[in-house]
């Protein structure tokens, strides 16, 4: 289908932006690979759409000290390849692949996919596993807010009318960390059937501290509280992993989607968990 | 504020100047203003890959970008790529190998294979297949299309 009528307005500064954004009835638009979609459906009908894609203050990844700042307009794409990137916050470049498909990667926005907040999708799993701070600016003012505390639920965020974001900050990885990300698809770059983001911080052989957040099987990233306590103080071995796996049980209540049951569900989170730990055992070894 | 925006923008290398709905994606722009019916309008919600162009140098859905979000930009369509004979040889290989056969998905497809050959001049059958994982095709069940894509690949690094 044909997007409904809207007015278009470029802003070319922050300030002008928060301005424009002010009017309840008005969207922001940065790659609009999400909005565009929702707008063929028409789910959908901002009077004005408001392009932030060439503000200059959205752009760009920095090294500040022991984070790396990542502007709300870097692409898939760029996380992809990005060589701050790829060298401090590996998991982000890495999900950046399981992304869809190599034509979104080039213009939707890693700001884009943490607004929307689609529970299958990669990037707001990765960051709550990276304990990342969102920063927001409005009209009103800045906030700075934990990854954990931004997502409230099904496409639903803590972002309040008018309010953008402008960056997200991720710590680095310290050298004793392992992270991955690992999903199941039907099609590759299909949104996950279940999937998970995992960031270790490794003392010798064994596991100090676990972050393990589930996609694709829940409202939105699921932290997995007790699978993450069946790791820590233990050895990245089979053993452990198993106990890790049974105790993921505890922590998803998945609904049932087009995908299957809430038992499929359950299972096919198990599966993906126990693949994502067994590659960095594997790698430590 | 208003429904129209003009834009200026450059189109397989003409510079080309309009007014344009707001809501007016890139794909009904050239077909609808400019008269380029080469990309194909699909889904329209991003899953097919049949309006798959090229956005100053890079790959996307022509249906996910808005006409009015492209002044200034460099548009190449499966008509320019065609003219300047950059892809002749995915063309050909694609007729020798079968890889079209009603031929709607096949201009999204040549674009989409090129900029794979363009970023990895070694590709192997699997990265084939997944750079092209986003490009439905319903006619050859894919095969013959990784085949003339594997063939050019191949036949390039002879050349180089």
């Amino acid at each position: 289908m044909k997007a409904p009528p809207f007015a278009y307005a470029r802003a070319s500064t922050l300030s002008e932006a928060h301005a424009l954004l002010a009017d309840p009835d008005a969207k922001p638009i940065a790659g609009g690979q999400s909005l565009l979609a929702s707008l063929a459906f028409r789910l959908s009908q901002p009077t004005l759409l408001v392009d932030i894609g060439r503000i200059s203050e959205l752009s760009g990844v920095t090294l500040l000290g022991d984070h790396l700042r990542i502007g709300a307009l870097t692409t898939h794409a760029a996380l992809g390849r990005n060589d701050l990137i790829r060298r401090h916050v590996p998991l982000l470049a890495d999900a950046a692949s399981l992304i869809a498909h190599p034509a979104i990667r080039n213009r939707g926005t890693i700001g884009g996919s943490l607004a929307y907040a689609d529970p299958a999708a990669e990037l707001p799993a990765c960051v709550v596993a990276l304990d990342a701070t969102i920063i927001v600016g409005s009209a009103r003012g800045e906030r700075r807010i934990a990854a954990a505390d931004f997502f409230t639920g099904l496409l639903s965020t803590v972002l309040a009318d008018g309010e953008l974001i402008t960056a997200v900050e991720v710590p680095c990885r310290a050298a004793t960390d392992r992270m991955t990300i690992a999903e199941i698809a039907r099609r590759s770059g299909d949104y996950a059937m279940a999937g998970v983001a995992v960031k270790l911080a490794m003392n010798g052989p064994q596991v100090s501290a676990a972050r393990l957040v589930m996609f694709g099987v829940g409202e939105g990233p699921v932290l997995a509280v007790h699978a993450m306590a069946a790791l820590v103080g233990q050895p990245m071995e089979a053993s452990a992993i198993e106990t890790a796996q049974a105790a993921l049980d505890r922590d998803i209540d998945p609904p049932a989607d087009h995908h299957g049951g809430p038992d499929t569900k359950r299972h096919l989170a198990r599966v993906v968990l126990g693949r994502a730990l067994n590659k960095i055992a594997t790698e430590a070894a | 504020m208003s429904q129209h925006v003009d834009i200026t923008l450059t189109v397989n290398g003409e510079r080309v100047s309009r007014r344009v709905e707001a809501r007016t994606h890139l794909v009904d722009f050239l077909r609808g203003d400019l008269g380029l019916m080469g990309s194909h309008v699909g889904c329209e919600h991003g899953v097919c890959g049949a309006c798959t162009l090229r956005v100053d140098g890079d790959i996307v859905r022509g249906c996910l970008v808005l006409a009015a979000q492209l002044d200034g930009a460099n548009i190449e369509t499966i008509e320019g790529v065609s003219d300047s004979g950059e892809i002749r040889d995915l063309q050909d290989a694609f007729i020798a190998r079968n890889a079209a056969q009603c031929g709607f998905c096949t201009p999204g497809m040549l674009i989409t294979a090129a900029d794979l050959l363009k970023h990895n001049a070694k590709p192997s059958r699997d990265d084939i297949r997944e750079h092209i994982s986003g490009n439905y095709c319903r006619c050859t069940g894919y095969h013959a299309i990784v085949d003339a894509v594997e063939t050019v690949a191949k036949a390039r690094a002879v050349k180089v």
